[in-house]
């Protein structure tokens, strides 16, 4: 009969209304700036530089070799290569970034530089909070702007970051001779030393 | 100070008000001191209802609705009155400028007239027309000429499509809207809409003598409710300003506080028609219990009002839109012949004085008509799989 079908909808919203005072499951709104959801681990939106160590600018594992420049395509990475070699991370002599700059409002999230280094020194980032006040000014990041600790890495995206450090112990594991297996470390908690004095 | 002088207390203060008044401004200052509290009241319950509404929408789909502004958000509307205030004016090259700006304030304006003879308390009606009920439905037909110069003038083919479908629909529920009121003119016997509450006032043991609680009031209430809905362009009945394929309907164009003037004669309306079936079959201002007289009659006018607008925001976060075909068919072949019968009904009521007899006929006359007509509208009409032909 007509109208039945409006009663039974009246009762299932006011179920619903009732329902949405008494059960807190029922309101999955997450209330944004006071409260969060837990972040993805497969989300992606803008590079970062990995570092290892306690020094960021020291701990860079990007030797500049420009790849992820030229293969960029909206070409939003610019790099300038060190005339000198420092010690990176692992004691080891390396060409670094002078300079090392992303413009985001270019950079199209597309994780191709991620895919082309070979270092793992670039990742993607998953933090999302990056309104700024000026228009122009801040969407060039700089290289302070843009390293990260691996820890903050494992923390956003942990499998990923686990297998990375697998690998890069198993290729150091491979590429040094027999000493050099205890001096990894000792070199790693030198390097800030040498890095300011540098 | 008695029950008596709560409920006459705005009566009082205004004659005293007069008082200081010299005899020649009497007239004119007793109707801005009648005028003013209805253009302040109504607009005020307009911004509570549109928080109560989006709250109300928001918990009925497990949300929370607004909750920044102010206590628990309730000082929302205050926001969107100041937003509405700062936004730029826009108004279409092409418009007919006079006309586009002329048409909210005439949507305001008619929603605004139809309070004259609205009893809010006892002794508490801007103007006791002897015709009120008359004067309101002609009050109430400026509206859609409001809703047709805003299509008409925005000078777009949403609006006019918009205010094409809104004059279509408006035009047909008035017909039932109209018939479904005559009823109570035939019980009571007067258009005056004070006489028609009082009609209403006496009390059977603790029962009051409300026109809804017969079959035909019954009956002529849900008919009146459902008219007044699709009058006011409310859910379900909403397909004038369907966002989906018409975006905004005729009030596309409007922008800033006109757009915010078109939401306030129409929750305007929607108040006016929503007190007008208070007047006609609840009684009006008029206690449901003759042991709770004591409370104002104006408290138990704006009680009932606030029923209403819960029971029509209740409707809106239930029903879907309708489809066009189903609006005009809804109109024509459900909603008239039942208004008609309604008029029937309501004269073998009148003619049968014994009880015992008059409320199983009615009933029966109310009852049997509406399975009848229930069932020939879903005819043909069963749910089957979709089959197509070239899209498979």
């Amino acid at each position: 009969m007509l109208g039945v079908g409006i009663l039974k909808g009246l009762t299932e919203t006011a179920r619903n209304f009732v329902g949405s005072y008494f059960r807190k499951d029922r309101l999955t709104t997450i209330q944004f700036p006071e409260e969060r959801a837990p972040r993805i681990e497969a989300s992606r939106n803008f590079p970062f530089l990995v570092y290892d160590g306690p020094d960021a600018m020291a701990g860079l594992r990007c030797v500049s070799c420009f790849i992820c420049e030229k293969e960029c395509p909206p070409k939003c990475i610019i790099i300038d290569k060190s005339t000198d070699k420092k010690p990176d991370a692992t004691g080891k002599l390396q060409f670094y970034p002078a300079e090392f700059k992303i413009d985001v409002s270019v950079c199209m999230s597309c994780q191709i530089c991620v895919e082309v280094c070979p270092f793992d020194a670039i990742k993607m980032d998953t933090d999302f909070e990056l309104s700024t006040q000026n228009r122009f000014d801040d969407l060039l990041w700089p290289k302070l702007r843009l390293a990260k600790s691996n820890e903050y890495y494992h923390e956003i995206h942990p499998t990923e970051a686990a297998a990375v450090d697998a690998d890069l112990a198993a290729a150091r594991a491979k590429a040094a001779p027999k000493p050099a297996a205890p001096v990894a470390p000792v070199a790693a908690a030198a390097a800030p030393e040498k890095g300011t004095t540098a | 100070m008695t029950p008596d002088t709560v409920d006459q207390i705005f009566v009082i203060s205004k004659h005293w008000l007069l008082g200081y008044v010299p005899a020649m401004l009497q007239p004119l200052a007793s109707a801005v001191l009648s005028v003013v509290p209805v253009l302040l009241a109504f607009p005020l319950l307009f911004a509570i209802t549109t928080v109560l509404e989006r709250k109300g929408l928001g918990r009925i789909q497990n949300r929370y609705g607004p909750n920044r502004v102010g206590p628990a958000g309730f000082f929302q509307f205050a926001a969107d009155g100041i937003k509405s205030l700062t936004k730029e004016d826009v108004v279409p090259r092409d418009a007919d400028q006079v006309v586009h700006f002329l048409a909210p304030l005439l949507l305001v304006i008619a929603a605004f007239l139809a309070y004259a003879v609205l009893p809010i308390g006892r002794n508490m009606v801007v103007a006791n027309l002897d015709a009120g009920l008359l004067y309101f439905f002609a009050v109430g037909s400026m509206v859609e000429l409001a809703v047709f110069m805003a299509g008409w003038s925005s000078h777009s083919k949403y609006s006019l499509l918009g205010a094409m479908r809104a004059v279509a629909q408006m035009i047909s529920y008035e017909v039932p809207l109209v018939l479904a009121s005559i009823v109570v003119v035939m019980a009571s016997g007067s258009l005056s809409t004070v006489a028609i509450v009082e009609a209403q006032a006496g009390y059977t043991a603790t029962l009051p003598h409300w026109y809804v609680f017969t079959p035909w009031g019954f009956a002529g209430f849900i008919l009146f409710m459902i008219a007044a809905t699709a009058e006011s362009n409310r859910s379900p009945f909403d397909l004038p300003e369907g966002e989906s394929e018409i975006i905004a309907g005729y009030y596309i164009e409007y922008s800033g506080f006109k757009f915010a003037l078109f939401f306030l004669g129409e929750y305007l309306g929607m108040f006016a028609t929503s007190a007008l079936a208070i007047t006609l079959f609840l009684g009006g201002w008029a206690a449901p219990f003759s042991f709770m007289t004591w409370i104002p009659s104006y408290v138990w006018f704006f009680v009932k009002l606030l029923a209403l607008i819960v029971f029509f925001i209740w409707i809106r976060g239930t029903l879907p839109r309708l489809r066009m075909d189903q609006l005009m068919g809804m109109a024509w072949k459900f909603m008239l012949p039942m208004t008609l019968l309604n008029l029937f009904t309501a004269a073998v009521w009148h003619f049968l004085p014994n009880p015992l007899l008059r409320w199983p006929v009615c009933t029966a006359l109310v009852v049997v008509p509406f399975v009848v007509l229930s069932r020939s509208m879903k005819q043909g009409k069963t749910l089957q799989v979709r089959t197509y032909r070239y899209a498979e």
